[in-house]
């Protein structure tokens, strides 16, 4: 499983959305992606690639899309 | 009471702090003790190492400073992996009268006090919400509750304190992590002891147990906040004042 993968199944179960809609276009607010669900995916991400997201990108991850560039900064 | 817990204590090397470590470390902590120079640190991890077998993590930093707070809790994450109690307790005193409190004076006490507070519950409840359990103890004081002359900004970084500690609760007790704050009052400190005799014997006649408190009596309570023994507390400011009436 590469990365974006990785990424996409964490978010379909932290989100409790099916794999398929963990597209590109998902944002935040939508859907079951609120600021508490929101938190228990960032639990979930660092948990997934043993890292701590810092604050500035925790507010910052307003999408999928989004999410997976700032993981980059991760190295993921 | 707090065998295999990892606990947290800002502000370690003197008065409330201290005693709280040593407490903790009787108790059977692993303790992770903060304080500005690292040269204080050490005196007490000495006596830490004396009085138990336990061997503290040292871990000096500003914690006023965000970038050294993320480094704290990326190091906590990485290194130790566990995290359950956290002492806010560092803290700075700093009087001035309305008409005389500069913008410095007031941000410094406000970064010390109240900042400090929020950005080390942010990261610790974000390490504490993986277990889904940990207990943060926020110290407060007397006149974060009820004020004092010339301690303006000083009330209004305690009271912050106080605020933040109910906001806290709320949100957190879902994840089975508890947060109170303790209010001392008067209390045998370096904080305490630049007082002037007369302000001194003015402050003692305002407690009805009508003696000053010792850090080792603030420790206890924050030692019950910390262990299971309040494991249905939460939300709550424990005042230890002795009776103190401001």
């Amino acid at each position: 499983m590469n990365n974006e993968e990785r990424i996409k199944k964490v978010f379909a179960e932290s989100l409790e959305m099916d794999i398929k809609n963990i597209t590109d276009d998902l944002k935040y607010n939508s859907f079951e992606w609120d600021s508490i669900a929101h938190m228990a995916l960032i639990a979930a991400l660092e948990d997934e690639f043993d890292i701590m997201i810092d604050t500035d990108d925790i507010i910052d991850m307003s999408s999928f899309k989004k999410a997976k560039e700032l993981l980059k900064k991760y190295n993921i | 009471m707090l065998k295999n817990k990892v606990a947290l204590i800002t502000g370690a090397s003197r008065g409330i702090g201290k005693a709280t470590a040593l407490l903790f470390a009787k108790n059977g902590a692993k303790l992770i003790i903060n304080s500005k120079t690292k040269t204080d640190l050490e005196k007490l991890a000495e006596e830490i190492r004396t009085l138990t077998n336990i061997e503290p993590i040292l871990l000096p930093y500003d914690v006023s400073c965000l970038d050294e707070i993320k480094n704290t809790f990326n190091f906590i994450h990485k290194e130790i992996k566990q995290l359950d109690i956290v002492v806010n307790n560092a803290g700075i005193l700093e009087d001035a009268l309305l008409g005389m409190i500069s913008k410095s004076n007031l941000e410094k006490v406000i970064n010390v006090n109240l900042y400090s507070v929020i950005y080390h519950m942010q990261y610790s409840a974000r390490l504490m919400q993986k277990k889904k359990s940990g207990s943060i103890i926020n110290l407060s004081s007397i006149i974060g509750r009820f004020g004092n002359e010339g301690q303006t900004v000083y009330a209004a970084s305690k009271a912050g304190v106080i605020g933040a500690t109910m906001s806290a609760s709320k949100e957190l007790a879902k994840y089975n992590i508890r947060v109170n704050a303790i209010a001392p009052g008067f209390i045998n400190t370096d904080m305490t002891k630049s007082l002037a005799k007369d302000k001194f014997e003015e402050r003692l006649n305002s407690i009805k147990m009508q003696r000053i408190g010792e850090a080792e009596e603030v420790a206890n309570a924050i030692l019950f906040l910390a262990s299971e023994m309040s494991s249905y507390v939460t939300g709550q400011v424990i005042g230890v004042d002795g009776g103190m009436i401001v």
